[in-house]
């Protein structure tokens, strides 16, 4: 039969998945048995942390050479290693912002750790996966988790509608996935990335056209996650329509896990074809960060204007993955860490502001706020300054690091296009810092209730942005570092 | 053409008749017998006027059935309407075809299975064609245009589906202990112990689940006389009725045909002809069912679906891993 | 034999979809879904995939079609109230779109014969140990972590259902 020895399957690879999955059980079980006599059900929000720190315990630390495990379906290297930090990191932020939101809105379900839980297993999946039928099955697990959590608020009709569209449509980018890895599959003979690699620096020229067609639908399925232009139409409606805590999730962790798929792909099994689909991804990089940029402006709601910042966001990392080198790779993972801090940070105190089924989400009811409330208001400035990529911010250093890259690895033209659109962003950042300083407030700051473990979040994401702004060099070493190992 | 092909294909199509000529017959006399004995169970004679003892009532009712007006509703969709009577025996008739009834025989010098074929994957097709069965049902009921109709079908597509799960679970302990999926390696596994000996509570959730995939009392929901008139055919006359009518004595024979192929040794057993045997069992299955019918009380809707997915199917899950470790401890 | 019994299945599929698209009754369009995928499933069959061929009858034929066929049944969908179509100044664009999509794999298709590397799993083999019993090894050695996780994806899907539903 097949030569497989049950000695490859080395459960300890796996063992923060089955830590989150065991977590996400234990919190779905302790809220059906003890609904009654939980009240508050802070212990649902406990013990999910509890999940992400020992998950984050056991996958802590680097690896000199890259683990492959399950039969070279699944690699532990310090790229997986890396990226499951980010995706933990992510989702204890959200836990800790989402405690609060979740009670206000009456959705304060166990189920909604739970998913959360889940999608994290997911997004650890596409990370680790070396093999095309891990990474679409990871897909799936974060992507169905997060349908079901954006229509998590029944009672209103825009997450029900947000919910029912991204899955619709997630359904479809899936399916484009899906088809090219088919394709891959027949044109090449493996699922394996490695294999893959191999076939094609053999004999690619033999299956050109398949091959052209295979990658061309993953990165449409994939460009659909990370919210590409022209992949994005989904993205506005859904941010606005999830409750507030899910669209911090989703903005985040999944677009991160795409991103690490989308390199590992390109990169480990089609590296020999890089001068094909940059050609792609280089288009896909303009459109994403300009319309993405340009559309923002218009926006007076806080919620889709950060909507469309995350597409010109992804729009600058897509620009790191056109040089698809050392350079480029590390310039993304190191700015999807600072995107982590800045993202989470504005939402959490968009969540902290707005009122009841998402009441205060104009842009003008943060007028006044420099007076009302100067400690969260220098937070958001924090937070705005960084992704408008402006000194000491994390979000400086690391579009930095992604336009250095582009512009060593010859992509003048495209780094100074993504200047250009730094620039326009600096507008709608800003404008939301001056209304905040500048204006009369047109809403009552009604007493605000703020909750301790909010505030942890929003301290660590301060933290986080000053300390990655003016000291990168530590974590730049460990991305660098994360790369060595991938191939 | 050579010999050997032509004469594979004559076979095969004479057991076909055979097989079907067979289920015809127990068809028109398993309606005699439902009526017999329910009759005497509720102590009444039943049919005695057309032949002795009313043999040939079911003749006469044929007779009657064909010679009735053929009527459609006037709103009703035409198509389907006509459809939908075959599309419900025919799945019914053709899940026989892997069902092996005698053991290999010898005729003319050539050996003949007793089957119609036996394809590797019996018993996934089984249910592949089983679960086309809903199809007749739903589409009389939307066809017709009337709301008792309409009902009936929902009510059924609903209930086969359910139990479909359930049905094809408690089947999987058996495959688990043959490994393998065709049921010519099922019945010659059961040579020295039938299923049931085994997988007690296989069978059980089996019973059940067949008991309501093939809409019988107490799981008769989808026609229940009290509430639906006669639900999904409530519209159909004559040899469209007819039909219908077959096809759920053809799904009871059927049903119970997979029984005894899987938990009652299907044709093995000593002293008489495997054919033999395998008919026996199967009529000792099939009085079950007018026992049932003429026992129990009908369910009510929720308690159908509460017994379904609350118990049965957390059952045969049960099922499946407890069969999976004793095999695994016992090696 | 096997490549007519393809042309005829082939044409079945692709005829019936044509209809599923223009038929204006949605429990005909049903009606039409359930005769595609039966005939894929016969094409499959034809590939020696059994399995596949059984499994794609028994989940999307006998069941997911019911549930479709359940929904508009209940929620009684004539054939009059069609949908209006809302981006009607789409259609020209997506034909041209079509036929320049279909060109152009008719292109890639003409223009080389893929050379895919001959996997271990020949048909002959397939044939010798059984399309079902190779799967079931396949999916508990190579591709075990894979199919373990897709049990969390099923866990994830019923969550959501009942959470969706359920809830008030």
């Amino acid at each position: 039969m097949t030569n497989v020895s049950v000695m490859t399957f080395n459960i300890l690879s796996v063992l923060p998945i089955l830590v989150l999955a065991g977590f996400g059980m234990i919190v779905l079980f302790v809220d059906i048995l003890f609904s009654k006599r939980l009240g508050d059900k802070n212990i649902l929000a406990y013990l999910s942390l509890a999940g992400i720190i020992i998950a984050a315990i056991v996958s802590r630390g680097t690896t000199p050479i890259a683990l492959y495990s399950f039969n070279e379906t699944f690699v532990i290297d310090n790229y997986s290693l890396f990226f499951n930090f980010i995706f933990l990191l992510s989702t204890g932020l959200v836990i800790l912002i989402s405690h609060q939101y979740m009670k206000r809105e009456n959705i304060n379900y166990g189920e909604y750790y739970a998913l959360i839980l889940f999608s994290t297993i997911g997004m650890m999946l596409m990370a680790s996966g070396a093999d095309l039928l891990n990474i679409y099955i990871g897909l799936e697990v974060m992507s169905i988790s997060i349908y079901v959590l954006t229509g998590l608020k029944r009672s209103k009709l825009t997450s029900n509608e947000a919910s029912l569209k991204y899955f619709l449509l997630g359904a479809f980018a899936t399916g484009f996935l899906l088809y090219g890895v088919s394709i891959i599959y027949g044109a090449t003979g493996s699922f394996n990335l490695k294999e893959i690699a191999d076939f094609l620096i053999n004999k690619g020229d033999v299956t050109g056209p398949f091959v052209y067609l295979g990658v061309g639908l993953i990165i449409i399925g994939l460009g659909f996650k990370v919210a590409s232009v022209p992949f994005h139409a989904w993205v506005p409606d859904v941010y606005e329509g999830a409750p507030t805590a899910v669209t911090a999730f989703m903005s985040v962790g999944p677009k991160a896990a795409a991103f690490a798929a989308f390199i590992r792909i390109l990169m480990t099994a089609f590296g020999s074809t890089h001068y094909e689909w940059q050609k792609i991804v280089y288009v896909l990089a303009i459109l994403t960060m300009t319309v993405g940029n340009v559309v923002a402006v218009a926006q007076t709601n806080i919620k889709r204007m950060l909507a469309y910042s995350s597409i010109a966001h992804a729009g600058y990392l897509l620009v790191a993955l056109v040089a698809a080198n050392t350079l480029g790779v590390s310039g993304m993972l190191f700015y999807l860490l600072t995107y982590v801090f800045m993202n989470i940070g504005v939402f959490a105190i968009v969540i902290i502001l707005s009122q009841r089924n998402d009441g205060f989400m104009q842009i003008n009811d943060y007028a006044g706020l420099g007076y009302k409330h100067p400690l969260l208001a220098i937070a958001m400035t924090l937070f705005l300054l960084s992704m408008a990529g402006i000194p000491p911010t994390a979000g400086f250093i690391g579009k930095f690091y992604i336009f250095s890259a582009a512009i060593k690895s010859g992509y003048i033209g495209l780094a100074v296009i993504g200047m250009i659109n730094s620039v326009i962003s600096v507008y709608y950042y800003l404008r939301v810092t001056v209304v905040m300083y500048m204006q009369e407030p047109v809403r009552e700051f009604y007493p605000l209730t703020i909750s301790p473990f909010i505030v942890a979040a929003v301290v660590i994401s301060v933290i986080g942005t000053l300390h990655l702004g003016i000291f990168p060099s530590k974590i730049m070493e460990l991305v660098q570092q994360s790369i060595l190992t991938m191939r | 053409m050579d010999k050997e092909f032509f004469i594979y294909v004559l076979i095969s199509c004479i057991k076909i008749l055979i097989v079907f000529g067979v289920i015809q017959f127990m068809i028109i006399s398993m309606i005699w017998i439902e009526r017999k004995v329910m009759a005497h169970m509720q102590v009444r004679l039943g049919p005695m006027r057309v032949g002795p003892h009313g043999l040939l009532q079911p003749i006469a009712d044929g007779i009657k059935l064909l010679f009735k007006e053929d009527i459609i509703p006037e709103r009703a969709d035409k198509l389907l309407f006509v459809l939908a009577p075959a599309m419900s025996l025919v799945p019914a008739l053709i899940t026989f075809a892997v069902i092996p009834f005698g053991d290999k025989v010898q005729i003319f010098g050539y050996s003949v299975d007793l089957v119609i074929t036996d394809i590797n994957i019996g018993f996934l097709y089984i249910f592949a064609v089983g679960s086309l069965g809903i199809y007749g049902i739903v589409m009389a009921g939307w066809a017709s245009n009337n709301k008792y109709s309409l009902l009936g079908g929902i009510r059924a597509s609903a209930q086969m589906i359910s139990y479909e799960l359930t049905l094809g679970i408690s089947l999987i302990g058996v495959i688990m202990l043959t490994g393998s999926l065709s049921l010519v390696d099922i019945v010659n596994a059961q040579a020295k112990l039938w299923n049931i000996v085994l997988q007690p509570v296989g069978f059980f959730i089996y019973a059940i689940s067949a008991l309501a995939e093939v809409n019988r009392t107490p799981f008769d929901l989808p026609e229940a006389e009290s509430e639906l008139v006669a639900g999904y055919h409530t519209e159909y006359s004559s040899m469209k009725f007819a039909m219908f009518f077959m096809a759920e004595y053809a799904n009871m024979i059927t049903v119970s045909a997979i029984a005894v192929t899987f938990f009652l040794g299907g044709w093995q057993g000593p002293f008489l002809p495997p054919v033999a045997w395998f008919m026996i069992k199967l009529s000792c299955c099939l009085f079950c069912f007018i026992w049932l019918r003429s026992t129990y009380p009908r369910l009510r809707y929720d308690q159908l679906m509460h017994l379904g997915w609350k118990f049965l199917l957390p059952l045969s899950l049960l099922n499946i891993l407890i069969t999976g470790l004793v095999m695994v401890l016992k090696g | 034999m096997e490549a007519y019994l393809f042309y005829i299945m082939a044409a079945v599929a692709v005829v019936s979809a044509v209809y599923l698209i223009f038929e204006k009754n949605p429990v005909y369009s049903i009606l039409y879904l359930v005769m595609i995928l039966i005939s894929i499933a016969v094409l499959y069959l034809l590939l020696g995939a059994q399995f596949i061929a059984a499994v794609q009858i028994i989940v999307y034929a006998g069941a997911i079609m019911v549930l479709f066929l359940f929904v508009v049944m209940l929620l009684n969908l004539s054939a009059k109230e069609e949908l209006k179509d809302a981006l009607s100044f789409q259609k020209i664009p997506a034909i041209v779109m079509g036929i320049v999509l279909l060109s152009a794999i008719g292109i890639i298709l003409r223009s080389k014969i893929p050379l895919g590397k001959q996997g271990e799993y020949t048909s002959a083999y397939v044939h010798d140990v059984g399309n079902t019993q190779l799967i079931g090894k396949l999916l508990f050695t190579k591709y075990l972590l894979p199919f373990e996780i897709t049990s969390i994806l099923l866990f994830i899907a019923a969550i959501g259902a009942i959470i969706l539903a359920k809830r008030k």
